[in-house]
């Protein structure tokens, strides 16, 4: 791809004469520097602050003692927490994500139906965030429609207003899996989708000429096939899960998730002396995302096989 | 038709069951938004007077912090979107026509800030912060350099697609052998190809500095998510009225980028 772009620059910056060539790469060389500047003023040294910062103590100096962080309790509880919401809330989207583009698959993609499905999946994914929180406050909060509806149905306490022995479901850390999943089947759809259009007829066509029913079609070919796809999104979704914080935090005023602890940790660094915690728990994660990427581009690498 | 059972696609039935499910449950928490936001106190009735409080004066003083927040976001739309156009699509062109082999590097870093959680990014950005406060005083403006950074993996997309899809470096040599200077071949030949991705570039730009909370909510700036969650502890129904217009605007822009999108495409096919 590189070697066709670079073919046809070459003739035309030996046409513009030997000794103006070197001139104008030193100055449009400049021209990367605004940019270049930007990214390292505003993401590199704000990724590195966070990460470095668990490294040192309040006077600025080396230790490791922040990392004593995750030997206490409620910590270890927010980075589980964390896990399996991710855990369940990707497994759960994934499934119900791929069952849509199941469902889409033989349906034209200018048609009305797709096109609307394309759109509406791209803005509910986007959606995560505080306008979540209230959608949901608005259906399963304690004065929610469905709540509402259940107690007219005569269940005065039902799942959505009394959950655990602990007030409405949606303001706990598992009732946070119902909003989630709002915005992960539709990231779903968007990223299984074009694999799931990948298959070609020609393998149902193969299927059914060697006997093949529906079902070993699905087993046999179609599965295995986009399993590295599946799994890839399906790694993308705990990522997803895993980072956001907004509708948590619109939801849960206290801890409960890892972003939440980072929270409480750089509300309470106001007070003076207290250790860079918050940078110990951003590591942690950046940690996971590192993994569950390396092995989303592996995944990615098995997928795009089938696509040649 | 009896085709249709070899095939991999699913019956007629099976898809619409899945469809008609996925959509009723996806559109129950829109409805119970705006079923909120209609309900008249605890009577059980409906009207529209929780939309007639935003714009009458009396009660006005109540969502002052929320159109101070709109205010606000809108200031960091524009310069966001500056930011955008000023440094991310001239940087991009210089690339794909001068140092096509930086491409890939450029790619990697406008795809960072997906991998990294705006909450993670939020650590390091209040010690940088400090030194912007102090360059620039704590102007909501200013959150636009750390929100850009977020936008970037959006932004950077929709112009790369289109960068992808025209021939911009045999655009620029016809334009420059036919001796156009570089002002003209930017200004006449690149930018009006990359039209369609850069509009839409703009459009999702808007619609995540919009969305956007966590940054604004740790760097104590008043922006229009910050305040829906401060307006919705005194008064919910507002929160979601505004909540439901965000939605729909989102939804909106969203649509004129797909239209933006299928334009491209069939000047193409053309």
């Amino acid at each position: 791809m590189t070697s066709t772009v670079v073919a046809p620059v070459t003739p035309a910056e030996t046409t513009r004469g030997a000794e103006a060539t070197p001139r104008r790469r030193g100055l449009t060389w400049l021209g990367l520097v605004p940019f270049g500047a930007y990214v390292v003023l505003f993401l590199a040294i704000p990724a590195v602050l966070a990460v470095a910062s668990g490294f040192f103590d309040a006077d600025g100096a080396f230790t490791l003692s922040n990392f004593s962080a995750y030997t206490n309790p409620a910590i270890l509880n927010n980075f589980w927490s964390s896990l399996w919401i991710s855990a369940v809330t990707s497994i759960l989207g994934a499934v119900f994500g791929a069952l849509i583009c199941f469902a889409l698959l033989g349906t034209k993609a200018d048609r009305a139906l797709r096109s609307t499905v394309d759109s509406a999946s791209s803005v509910l994914a986007q959606f995560g965030g505080v306008m979540l929180a209230f959608a949901f406050i608005a259906t399963i909060g304690a004065q929610g429609v469905l709540t509402k509806w259940l107690i007219s149905l005569g269940l005065t306490t039902n799942v959505f207003n009394s959950f655990n022995g602990s007030g409405p479901l949606l303001y706990q850390v598992p009732g946070l899996v119902i909003p989630y999943l709002y915005f992960q089947v539709p990231l779903m759809v968007l990223t299984f989708m074009p694999a799931m259009e990948g298959l070609k007829s020609t393998w149902a066509e193969a299927n059914a000429t060697l006997g093949g029913t529906r079902f070993t079609y699905w087993t046999r070919i179609g599965m295995p096939i986009l399993a590295p796809a599946f799994f890839g999104s399906l790694i993308l979704l705990f990522a997803n899960s895993f980072s956001s914080y907004a509708t948590a935090a619109a939801l849960i005023s206290q801890g409960g998730i890892i972003p939440l602890a980072i929270r409480q940790q750089l509300t309470s660094e106001t007070i003076v002396g207290v250790a860079n915690v918050a940078g110990v728990l951003a590591l942690g994660m950046v940690v996971v995302m590192i993994v569950l990427m390396s092995v989303y581009t592996a995944l990615q690498r098995r997928a795009s096989r089938w696509r040649r | 038709m009896s085709a249709a059972s070899f095939s991999a696609e699913p019956r007629r039935v099976t898809r619409w069951i899945i469809l008609g499910v996925a959509a009723a449950l996806f559109v129950i928490p829109i409805l119970a938004m705006i079923e909120f936001s209609l309900r008249a106190g605890q009577t059980g009735g409906y009207d529209f007077s929780h939309y007639a409080a935003i714009f009458t004066a009396g009660r006005a003083g109540t969502y002052d912090v929320l159109f101070q927040g709109i205010t606000n976001s809108i200031g960091i739309c524009v310069v966001t979107v500056l930011i955008v156009l000023v440094l991310l699509l001239p940087t991009m062109i210089l690339v794909e026509l001068k140092y096509p082999r930086l491409r890939s590097v450029l790619e990697f870093i406008c795809i960072i800030p997906i991998t990294i959680p705006s909450i993670v990014l939020v650590v390091g950005f209040i010690p940088v912060y400090s030194v912007v406060a102090r360059m620039f005083g704590s102007n909501p403006w200013t959150l636009s350099f750390a929100v850009g950074i977020i936008v970037l993996p959006y932004a950077y997309r929709p112009i790369a697609a289109n960068i992808a899809a025209i021939e911009i470096v045999t655009l620029t040599e016809a334009a420059r052998s036919l001796g156009a200077g570089w002002g003209q071949v930017l200004g006449r030949v690149i930018l009006p190809n990359l039209r369609s991705g850069i509009l839409s570039s703009c459009f999702i730009t808007i619609a995540v500095v919009l969305g956007e909370y966590t940054i604004a909510s740790f760097l104590s700036q008043n922006t229009f998510q910050t305040a829906l969650v401060l307006v919705q502890h005194t008064d919910p129904y507002v929160a979601v009225i505004f909540a439901v217009f965000a939605l729909v605007f989102a939804f909106v822009l969203l649509l004129i980028i797909g239209r933006l999108g299928s334009l491209g495409r069939n000047r193409r096919s053309a």
